[in-house]
């Protein structure tokens, strides 16, 4: 599990931050991606995967939120 | 020298690193690339912010460097302990050249050097007692301070002191913030970390406050700024700052480059965050994006094109009175600029720069290069990470030389082969490369000169690549009776 941060890039696609490892990355697809049900299984375009709990879509973004890494492209 | 091929380049780092064992060649290679703007990441061509081996001379600095001396000690009105042995402070005391304005020793501390000077009795029995000392001595001594500073050096990590404890109970004996800031410098690889650590000292320490050290009721406007990441070396952030006031904006808060605690306190409060140096500063800027909703964008003040780039970039997220006023004084500086380019882009145009710096420089300063028709051949970071590689390719040309964490071996090495007219470093390069015969400015407080920002800067940059790179010294290296009769003979014409 690590914090990652998300937040909106200038082109209005989401950007997936890691604070720990300075990692910063755009989203490529997002399992779950409307008011009620956001989050589950996001890939990120260096080739990443992480998977945040479904839950509702937060208020305003950037958006801090625990992450479980499923496959990390180091 | 003309420009080499991506070929030449990559036979060029194979030839430099098979002086190397095996192992050290086989980690040395990942940190060395021949930049190809087609890359989309830099992971795939470069590997950054990983330990440095015992064995190669690394140009690095420690977490405490990172956070007593880039971001923490130019905050002017704070008194910053160096906490333990008395050299860390000593040897980096005012060597930054962040300039500041105020009666030093009296409002003032800037280039003073607060330490604890631990000893060996310190070491042993702990240094908790000397702390709390310090911080009412100070208090005594200095009055008109606003606030302290703990920048914890490597020993207090080692024996474990709890300078935390200390200082919560400083802070509430004198009402003022004191700060402790975990930065000992075995932390982490490079400066880097030293950076995030004080940022989230400012995050915690400062900003937990709310503004309770501000003495004047702060009136928002909507068109308040705030210059992130600008450590005022030579006076940069005073000619970036003219620029953002002059097209409307108001500058609440500079950071931390001729800077106050009561200005850093009412950054929460501001439209937008002007991040400059992105390396040092984003952890804050993304933090207060989230909590405060400010938003923050990066900009870039070096050269003509870049400031007016920057400038419109900066507007676009105001109203057509803002707009209107970044045009005009892109405008109003026009002339200047053309005069400067007139002046020396005949004498400096084709001439070819080698950088290996920190932060933001390696790629910002390139814009104001190639104002002045000059050409970077090669680039690296001391302590940049994969984000900053990213941001760097799309600014080089290709098959250009990119090298992270050089050692002295490799950047001698390359300077000997793409012999470039002019290399721009730190001051541990300076005089080997000049005792080679490279010209040589020190881009990490600008040579002793600046500013380098804004329009202002750009002429004095202008300038000193000039008296750098043509300067007549560098036809005197060989000695007069070693030259050729026929330099005799041109010479006796000229006289």
């Amino acid at each position: 599990m690590a914090n990652i941060m998300i937040r909106r890039g200038g082109k209005g696609e989401y950007v997936f931050y890691l604070p720990k490892r300075d990692l910063e990355d755009s989203i490529v697809s997002m399992e779950f991606d409307t008011p009620e049900k956001w989050g589950g299984e996001i890939k990120l375009n260096n080739g990443g995967a992480y998977f945040i709990e479904p839950q509702a879509a937060p208020e305003r973004l950037p958006y801090s939120v625990r992450a479980k890494r499923l496959d990390a492209a180091e | 020298m003309s420009a080499l091929t991506k070929e030449q380049t990559e036979a060029l780092i194979a030839e430099v690193l098979e002086v190397y064992p095996e192992k050290a060649q086989k980690d040395r290679a990942k940190h060395l690339a021949v930049n190809d703007q087609s890359i989309e990441q830099s992971k795939k061509c470069i590997t950054s912010n990983r330990k440095s081996l015992p064995g190669v001379m690394t140009i690095r600095g420690c977490a405490y460097a990172g956070s007593k001396g880039v971001v923490w000690g130019p905050i002017k009105d704070m008194i910053h302990i160096s906490h333990g042995p008395v050299g860390c402070g000593q040897y980096s005391r005012a060597g930054r050249r962040n300039y500041y304005v105020g009666v030093t020793g009296v409002n003032t501390f800037g280039t003073m050097n607060f330490t604890s000077d631990f000893q060996e009795k310190d070491i042993v029995f702990g240094g908790d007692k000397k702390l709390a000392k310090i911080i009412n001595e100070i208090e005594g001594l200095f009055p008109l301070h606003k606030g302290i500073s703990v920048q914890s050096e490597c020993p207090i990590g080692l024996i474990g002191d709890d300078i935390e404890a200390v200082s919560k109970k400083g802070a509430a004996e004198l009402n003022k913030p004191v700060v402790p800031v975990r930065c000992e410098g075995f932390r982490g690889v490079s400066q880097s970390l030293g950076h995030h650590i004080a940022n989230d000292a400012i995050r915690d320490w400062v900003f937990g406050r709310d503004g309770k050290d501000v003495k004047q009721e702060f009136v928002p406007t909507p068109y308040d700024v705030s210059i992130i990441g600008d450590y005022n070396i030579g006076g940069d952030a005073w000619s970036s700052r003219i620029l953002l006031e002059e097209m409307g904006l108001r500058v609440v808060a500079q950071w931390s480059g001729d800077g106050t605690l009561a200005e850093i306190e009412l950054t929460p409060k501001v439209k937008l965050n002007l991040i400059h140096c992105y390396r040092s500063m984003n952890y804050i800027a993304r933090h207060m994006e989230e909590k405060y909703n400010i938003p923050w964008i990066e900009y870039n003040f070096f050269g003509p094109t870049k400031i007016a780039e920057s400038l419109r970039a900066i507007a676009a997220h105001f109203d057509d009175k803002i707009k209107a006023g970044a045009e005009a004084v892109i405008a109003k500086y026009q002339p200047m600029v053309d005069a400067i380019v007139a002046k020396y882009q005949p004498r400096l145009a084709g001439k070819t720069v080698m950088l290996y710096v920190g932060g933001l420089r390696p790629r910002h300063v390139i814009g104001s290069y190639e104002d002045l028709g000059m050409e970077v051949v090669g680039t690296g970071y001391e302590f940049g990470h994969g984000d900053d590689y990213d941001r760097t390719i799309k600014e080089m040309g290709n098959a250009t030389l990119l090298y992270d964490d050089v050692t002295g071996f490799e950047f001698e090495e390359f300077v000997k082969k793409v012999k470039p007219d002019l290399v721009g470093s730190g001051i541990k390069e300076k005089y080997i490369f000049q005792k080679m015969g490279v010209p040589f400015r020190q881009m990490h407080s600008w040579d002793y000169s600046g500013p380098y920002h804004g329009y202002d800067g750009f002429a004095i940059f202008a300038r000193d690549m000039d008296m750098t790179i043509n300067n007549p010294c560098w036809k005197k290296l060989e000695a007069p009776w070693l030259k050729k009769p026929e330099a005799e003979v041109e010479l006796a014409k000229a006289a």
